[in-house]
């Protein structure tokens, strides 16, 4: 029997429970207003490595430590590692599964990797493929801006549509039963392209598909926007948050309301911290769902979350050749019961 | 002796040329990278037609810190090599005039690495 209701979503007949979440982040995102939900904030942006991209698998493979341990669970116990990062082979992700030595899954959905993940191990354990299943994802500023745009040293003006990458990982450990939240649909995204080039307004090119994809989960679950305590996007930012609103009427016929949100705009201040359109990257909807969300859900302060994490599917080269931009998202229900 | 106004024609000029640029940036979707190798075949043109030499006579130094005047003398020097040597001078004398400049730019990159260390 097909778990599937709808178009493109998937309720689990037995939902998983997120029994752990681990959230680390670097020292700019520490002093934002989600700082003190972290697990570990480093107080240097190269974590004590020689290089950032060394700093980068130092922060994946202490979140997927530190989730493990709070579970009480040893890396031999876990069946499947599924992880991705933004850079080129995301060599963050091999190369802390060589660290984890857990049987590994590379996967990359851009900036939704983290829903992405979170979407297949829910997949996982109720297909009854695995028993624990670690998902985690990551980036990192100076690591991210060089690999899509430049490297931090070079200085370069930003724009006011410009995101910040944001420097950090996070980790979840999905399991057939347990204490904690329950992941209860799965809406998998199409690639969208709304003929978007820009490079510096990535917000714009994901906009459409976090929007097509909210619209979806809605119709395919019957449930509306209200159902939700809380309906986060990835890393729209500001701009790509007031057109995701937008769109939503356009498209859909309805109010987001008040409670949506964007990661990328929670996880700064963006009055004091000058990051122009907000965060962006793998980590803003990691540590904002695995570091801020999923203590509120334990603590029943949310209860209903709906994540849709937004990824910008091109590469410098596209962009070079002039190609669009193409954005997905995919929507992870998470509920506390 | 340079005159007063000098010095305030190279604000004008040097300070326009930079507006320029910044208003391609904030008003288009083109990036510094298309705004450094535009400005560098700008000058170039200008300097090909005349224009750039008579320019930088007008503003100094306003003329000549902006990229355009890296254009500008790429293409003197080749123009005034081809002169004294025939066609192959296009090929040995572009680099005459700007070889300061770009070794300039390698052994102050070598010394800032070299001391620094970056990681970017």
């Amino acid at each position: 029997m097909t778990k599937k209701v709808g178009k493109q979503t998937f309720k689990p007949s037995s939902p998983p429970v997120i029994i752990s979440t681990a959230a680390v982040s670097g020292p700019f995102e520490g002093q934002g207003p989600l700082g003190k939900y972290m697990d570990h904030v480093y107080t240097d942006v190269t974590a004590g490595e020689r290089s950032f991209e060394g700093a980068e698998k130092e922060m994946m493979t202490n979140a997927c430590f530190t989730c493990l341990n709070k579970a009480g669970k040893s890396p031999p116990e876990v069946d499947i590692f599924l992880s991705g990062d933004l850079l080129n082979q995301t060599i963050t992700s091999g190369f802390s599964a060589l660290e984890l030595a857990i049987p590994y899954l590379g996967i990359y959905g851009a900036c939704s990797t983290s829903a992405e993940g979170l979407a297949l191990a829910a997949m996982l354990v109720d297909g009854g493929f695995a028993g624990l299943v670690l998902a985690a994802a990551s980036s990192h500023n100076s690591t991210a801006e060089r690999q899509y745009r430049y490297p931090t040293e070079y200085g370069v003006q930003r724009k006011p549509t410009a995101q910040w990458t944001v420097t950090g990982s996070g980790a979840a450990l999905v399991a057939p039963a347990g204490q904690g939240p329950v992941i209860t649909y799965v809406t998998v995204g199409k690639v969208t392209d709304l003929g978007i080039k820009d490079p510096l307004n990535l917000g714009a090119a994901m906009a459409p598909a976090a929007a097509l994809t909210m619209i979806q989960h809605f119709a395919d679950t019957g449930h509306g926007p209200e159902y939700y305590d809380l309906i986060v996007t990835g890393d729209l930012g500001k701009f790509g948050h007031e057109m995701a609103v937008k769109l939503a009427v356009s498209r859909g016929g309805f109010d987001l309301g008040k409670n949506y949100r964007d990661c990328g705009l929670m996880i700064y201040d963006t009055e004091k911290q000058d990051v122009h359109s907000g965060g962006s990257g793998c980590a803003a909807s990691a540590i904002v769902t695995y570091g801020y969300i999923y203590k509120k859900l334990l603590k029943k302060e949310f209860n209903k979350v709906l994540l849709v994490a937004t990824g910008a599917l091109h590469s410098p080269t596209s962009s070079q050749q002039g190609g669009n931009i193409p954005g997905i998202a995919h929507a992870v229900s998470i509920e506390m019961t | 002796m340079i005159e007063f106004q000098t010095y305030l024609y190279a604000f004008l000029v040097g300070g326009a040329i930079c507006a320029l640029g910044q208003l391609i940036l904030d008003f288009t979707t083109l990036t510094t990278g298309h705004v450094l190798s535009g400005f560098t075949v700008a000058g170039g043109i200008l300097g090909g037609l005349g224009v750039y030499d008579k320019l930088i006579k007008f503003a100094g130094a306003g003329a000549t810190m902006p990229i355009s005047s890296f254009g500008n003398a790429l293409v003197q020097g080749a123009i005034s090599e081809a002169q004294r040597n025939g066609i192959i001078g296009v090929l040995t004398g572009m680099f005459e005039l700007t070889s300061t400049g770009i070794t300039a730019a390698i052994i102050f990159g070598f010394l800032t690495a070299v001391v620094f260390d970056p990681k970017g």
